[in-house]
């Protein structure tokens, strides 16, 4: 597509509607309470303490953040490295979507360090054994990818036709990189517990962790393009082509499949799958994550005419996003627990996650609805 | 990285341990750490305060027992265990946490991210955080790294009236255990905590009771962090085979979405001059 095709007038527009108004507030809110945090310390902004030092941010903005992230690359590899190019229109959304949550991820990780100003430390002082270390390298390395896969929407947007050119043909690079730094990235954040033998419940600590977080991120991956693609349709009326998106995700359920016997593949090799039935909070956890989360949006997938109906393939997704929110606070909070050792979040920390979520949404809204994200015609079939 | 027999460590025989707390003041001293505000019985009987913590580098633990003779107590020092292969200092992302030849696991607050990923790993949990604080810092057990530059033994050694604790070569302690095991078997249980937990650690242990029951973890007798590093060897060769993978696949798609525009625009000139003519 070119700068000529987008039909989309040079001022700006953001109508202020009523949830729009709330979702501002409440994305102030957060910030506000994340700037309050930095003056009193974690200690009394949130409810961590040393037998808890990770919650809601890390869990949740962070660990799903990046996660719900993962349309960037999976649809890159998809429509673009695989070649499946009538699914053009899919990927700019997809690559705006994992760059809002990018940026969001790190303000919810600058909010959660203790020494959030010396973020930039793992620059120079490296520790190779280190998952943490690699998780920083991906962060800075794949946000800077994202932005550059981001850049031409901006750059149509104002029409800049020589940086334009220039980024499209060193794109190619970019896109091959972003994927390798995104499966890094994705897999890594699991491999944090795997230094966490000795606290993290059996039904979620694996040698293989890694794996089951990739697979759980290419599944939500394409989940969130379809989650989107049909929110926008319905309330921000762009257009969308429900046959196409069910094409489009063809896959999914294969993959959920593929992910689920892993998963229990993997527990029932290491003898701890009975550890479902235990009754404990962790156990029926796990079951609403393996059943609602990947068992039963697999099943309702594979059926054509459920993935080819918006309302019926919105909420199959919906449960897959869900399982895989759900699988990030079970293993980061939730599997975590210990008889003396609990986690509730603060109202402050939800007020920041929940702060957070929105300016992400809102940010995502405002370009969609001011840049060419959604491509309005076909794409034409050469440059 | 250090030799784990020829570094100084610390046997902790809590037989010989009467709960004094002489140790827990000798450490708030040394390291300068601030009195906590506690409640008597605020956790674990008469233990006090309840927990390591930013302002506790070591605690002595109060533990009561019943046998066919009666009530005993056991009394132990927990602090951070000076381990020969440190979990806090592999996932440490800058590296502000390393294990020095003297044997102390020291930290190093200039490098600190704050991101805590010590203290999860650590499997005694054994680093705090200040959590009170707008600018926080990991705390811990130094081995009185300091002291030990100047020749002296640990403060909490020097502070102990009944040789319950003692100062040493780790090789060394390890033999004097084991020794102290052979001549009195009945009076100990037959295992050094310590000797092979996490893959070794410098601070070891004898008790006369399971350590189980003293509330001490069972930790694996490998390094900790043993999985971490399997995972770790798979990532260049991940790097390179999926580089080679894209790269390769997304060459084939750009010669077949070329060769496709080719071909259709030779059909519409051949269409054309099939017009023309
Ligand atoms: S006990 Fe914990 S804090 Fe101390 S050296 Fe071992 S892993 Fe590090
Ligand atoms: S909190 Fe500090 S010392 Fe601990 S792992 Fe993070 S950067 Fe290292």
């Amino acid at each position: 597509m070119t700068a000529q095709a987008t039909s989309i007038h040079k001022g700006w527009t953001f109508p202020l509607t009523l949830p729009r108004v709330v979702m501002l507030l409440l994305a102030l809110a957060g910030i506000g309470v994340l700037g309050w945090r930095f003056a009193v310390g974690l200690g009394a902004s949130t409810n961590l303490r040393d037998n808890f030092p990770w919650g809601l941010w890390i869990g949740f903005d962070m660990m799903t953040g990046v996660a719900l992230a993962a349309g960037g690359f999976t649809m890159t590899f998809y429509i673009e490295v695989i070649g499946k190019e009538r699914f053009h229109a899919f990927i700019r959304p997809a690559v705006l979507t994992a760059f809002i949550g990018y940026l969001l991820a790190i303000v919810g990780l600058l909010g959660d360090l203790g020494l959030p100003w010396r973020i930039y430390h793992p620059i120079y002082m490296w520790n190779l054994h280190s998952f943490m270390f690699e998780v920083a390298w991906c962060v800075i390395l794949y946000t800077t990818v994202l932005f550059i896969e981001f850049l031409p929407i901006p750059l149509e947007r104002f029409g800049l036709q020589k940086p334009l050119r220039l980024v499209r043909k060193i794109m190619p690079v970019f896109i091959v990189m972003g994927i390798i730094l995104s499966t890094l990235h994705q897999s890594s954040l699991g491999s944090l517990f795997l230094m966490m033998g000795h606290r993290l419940h059996e039904l979620w600590w694996s040698p293989i962790i890694p794996v089951h977080f990739l697979l759980t991120a290419i599944c939500v991956g394409f989940a969130m393009v379809a989650f989107e693609a049909i929110l926008g349709s319905w309330l921000l009326k762009h257009p969308l082509d429900s046959k196409l998106l069910g094409e489009l995700m063809r896959p999914l359920p294969w993959l959920l499949l593929v992910t689920l016997a892993v998963r229990l593949g993997d527990l029932a090799v290491r003898g701890s799958l009975f550890a479902a039935t235990e009754g404990s909070l962790q156990s029926w956890s796990f079951l609403v994550e393996m059943s609602l989360g990947l068992a039963l949006p697999a099943l309702l997938l594979f059926s054509r005419a459920w993935r080819e109906s918006p309302g019926r393939l919105f909420s199959a997704v919906t449960l897959v996003v869900l399982g895989v929110i759900l699988n990030r606070v079970n293993v980061s909070m939730i599997g975590m627990f210990t008889p003396n050792s609990t986690y509730i979040p603060a109202w402050s920390e939800w007020v920041v996650s929940v702060g957070l979520v929105t300016a992400g949404v809102l940010a995502v809204v405002f370009i969609s609805e001011n840049m060419p994200v959604h491509e309005e015609h076909e794409p034409q079939p050469a440059h | 990285m250090t030799n784990s027999s020829n570094y100084m460590g610390m046997l902790i025989d809590t037989t010989q341990c009467m709960g004094c707390r002489g140790c827990q003041v000798a450490c708030k001293q040394w390291q300068e750490l601030k009195a906590e505000k506690t409640t008597f019985f605020g956790g674990g009987g008469y233990q006090n305060p309840p927990d390591l913590s930013a302002d506790t580098f070591t605690l002595i633990t109060f533990t009561e027992t019943e046998d066919e003779n009666g009530l005993h107590w056991t009394f132990a020092k927990r602090s951070c265990m000076h381990c020969d292969e440190p979990a806090c200092a592999s996932v440490c992302p800058v590296g502000a946490l390393t294990k020095e030849a003297n044997g102390a696991v020291v930290y190093d607050a200039d490098k600190c991210i704050g991101c805590r990923y010590c203290m999860l790993a650590c499997p005694w949990s054994a680093p705090s955080y200040q959590w009170n604080s707008p600018v926080p810092f990991v705390r811990k057990c130094t081995l009185c790294n300091d002291r030990l530059q100047l020749g002296k033994a640990p403060a909490c050694v020097s502070g102990c009236p009944t040789g319950a604790l003692q100062f040493g070569r780790r090789e060394d302690l390890l033999n004097e255990a084991r020794a102290r095991i052979a001549k009195h078997p009945d009076h100990y249980v037959d295992h050094i905590y310590g000797e092979k937990e996490a893959g070794g650690t410098g601070v070891i242990y004898l008790s006369a009771i399971p350590f189980s029951e003293l509330g001490f973890p069972e930790v694996p007798h490998h390094k900790m962090s043993q999985d971490a590093e399997q995972v770790m060897k798979v990532i260049p060769w991940w790097v390179a085979g999926l580089g080679a993978v894209l790269t390769g696949t997304y060459a084939l798609t750009e010669r077949r979405k070329r060769i496709a525009t080719e071909t259709a625009a030779a059909e519409s000139q051949a269409k054309q001059t099939g017009g023309e003519l």
